[in-house]
């Protein structure tokens, strides 16, 4: 075994004596405190500061236009140009969601309707967002590329019910997707 | 009307006014300080929203006050906090300890001049609840005792790391004391005197300890006495930091070690009296430090003499005291949130191996320069 033999620093006599150091450092917290002040902490033009500090003030001031675009907000199901719904019921989300907070009634789509070739839709379809963990495997699973991952992220109920996400706030959360998203591909 | 009647109303105003209505309010506005400056020194914004919740009511806003509302609250929920005794504590011990943390603190207010006089009814009332002739030796006498209060909480406890933090408080106040009593005995002798009125008084007429820009401090004397001051300033300072435990030395509570040192056990207004206690001894060591070395309630450069004439003019003084109080009480926030803890070994070395002698010497350079001086 190698032995490393580690030598203290010689301390200087100003460097023993710690009053220095600690006036040193009273001026490092001073300069913060009047940078602080001033509303010019260093970092706070990139955290849209409130002024004190770095601090960004929650229900004043959002985070919204620095969100990614992959950021993983409220899952949501999406129509696309046609107004037909993507989702096919396939319930491989459901299969895939790791707290199970996916729920599909899958549905027959009657033979008059003009996308009675697609065969299925889901009659229900809650999310429970008590249980969601954004995660976005359903995202990455769906086939049909119908449900989507938004940049909601401030989802909140006072009850249970007011947390569990129908088929239809799904839609509404979602809205329309127009084109083909290529999933696989680098363009996204 | 009746001297002594006035006596005893003024005395009673005096202890409620100063007290209850100045210092107990200035404890719980120093916590609210603590967050606020932490915060400013650390980028932060500190409690800002505790304010009047009207929304709760209907109204479009809430007041917020930047805050201002937020020991209320504090002081409210730890009235609605459970009081829980554990059952393996000692009942008596446990019990007694929050008051003699608090009380100590409280008590030694008394003797502190918190302005010149003023006149009431042809009276003239010197604006100090107990003038009497022993006030610092009064102070460290009472102020000593609230190590009782830690120790007892730390022993009663029944907890090993209170146990330690009580143990350590104990050592630590024991070792700090030796400093601070020698570190104001060349202060004492500049005075020759220990009513603390009476040296603020010489202080508002002759110069503040520290800066004797006016009066008869305009000496030779006062001059070269700014270096054994200055070290008895910086020794007193430093000991009354050990003595409230405060950041640099407050290792009886120590939360990195002693997961919350001697108050560990205890919880709702039981907790908030050792708080309340610390900040208290706090406020008591500032307001110290401003009589003994910055002229206490004096406005300094020769205008407290006009000032005292008017009726009122130890209100002014009293406005001027709290100012220089409050500076010290910002200071040691300062200093808290700004140096890490130190070592146990290194805390007993710097009290005893270098304050004490510290002290000790300066003692004798004051007492040669007063005399080669006179």
């Amino acid at each position: 075994m190698a032995t490393i033999k580690v030598t203290r620093p010689k301390l200087t006599l100003l460097e023993k004596l710690y009053f220095p150091s600690i006036v040193k450092g009273m001026y490092v917290t001073f300069k913060h405190a009047v940078r602080s002040l001033r509303g010019k902490s260093i970092g706070g033009d990139s955290t849209n500061t409130s002024g004190l500090g770095i601090t960004m003030q929650y229900p004043e001031q959002k985070w919204d236009d620095h969100l990614p675009e992959h950021y993983r907000g409220v899952p949501a199901l999406v129509t696309d140009e046609q107004d037909r719904e993507r989702c096919v019921s396939c319930q491989l989300c459901e299969f895939i969601c790791p707290p199970k907070a996916i729920a599909i009634i899958p549905g027959e789509i009657e033979s008059d309707d003009p996308w009675a070739k697609v065969e299925k839709r889901p009659k229900e379809f809650d999310i429970d967002m008590t249980r969601c963990i954004y995660c976005g495997m359903c995202e990455e699973v769906c086939p049909e590329q119908a449900i989507f991952l938004r940049q909601d992220y401030a989802m909140t109920g006072l009850s249970r019910e007011d947390m569990l996400n129908d088929k239809k706030r799904l839609y509404e959360i979602g809205g329309v997707r127009t084109g083909l998203v290529n999933k696989w591909n680098e363009v996204k | 009307m009746d001297p002594f009647l006035i006596l005893v109303v003024s005395t009673l105003v005096k202890i409620i006014g100063f007290t209850f209505m100045l210092t107990l309010p200035m404890v719980a506005y120093s916590v609210y300080a603590e967050r606020r400056v932490s915060a400013i020194i650390q980028d932060r914004v500190g409690p800002n929203r505790t304010g009047i919740p009207l929304t709760l009511f209907g109204f479009k806003k809430d007041l917020h006050f930047a805050g201002l509302l937020q020991p209320l609250a504090d002081g409210l929920k730890f009235f609605l906090k459970e009081e829980h005794t554990p059952s393996h504590v000692r009942k008596f011990f446990f019990w007694i300890a929050p008051v003699l943390t608090i009380v100590p603190a409280l008590l030694t207010l008394c003797v502190i001049p918190f302005g010149s006089s003023v006149t009431i009814f042809g009276e003239n009332i010197k604006l100090v609840i107990a003038d009497i002739d022993a006030g610092p030796l009064f102070i460290f006498a009472i102020a000593s005792l609230s190590v009782y209060g830690i120790t007892f909480a730390g022993w009663a406890s029944n907890n090993k790391y209170s146990f330690f933090g009580g143990v350590r408080s104990c050592a630590q106040m024991i070792s700090y004391e030796i400093a601070l009593g020698l570190s104001v005995i060349p202060v004492l002798m500049v005075f020759s005197q220990l009513n603390l009125s009476d040296i603020v008084q010489f202080q508002a007429d002759n110069g503040w300890l520290l800066l004797p820009l006016w009066g008869e401090g305009l000496s030779a004397e006062r001059a070269l006495l700014l270096i054994p001051m200055g070290i008895s300033f910086v020794v007193f300072t430093i000991s009354i930091f050990a003595e409230t435990n405060r950041m640099p030395f407050d290792l009886p509570e120590c939360e990195t070690e002693l997961v919350g040192g001697y108050h560990t056990e205890y919880s709702a207004m039981k907790f908030a009296l050792f708080f309340m206690g610390e900040y208290a001894a706090m406020i008591v060591g500032s307001a110290l430090i401003v009589t003994l070395f910055f002229g206490g309630w004096s406005i300094g450069f020769g205008a407290d003499a006009y000032v005292s004439e008017w009726a009122i003019g130890g209100l002014i003084h009293l406005g001027a005291f709290l100012t220089k109080v409050i500076a010290f009480i910002i200071f040691f926030i300062w200093v808290r949130w700004t140096l890490p803890r130190f070592r146990y070994d290194q805390l007993m070395k710097l009290g005893w191996v270098i304050f004490f002698e510290l002290a000790l010497v300066n003692v004798f350079i004051t007492a040669g320069i007063i005399m080669l001086m006179k």
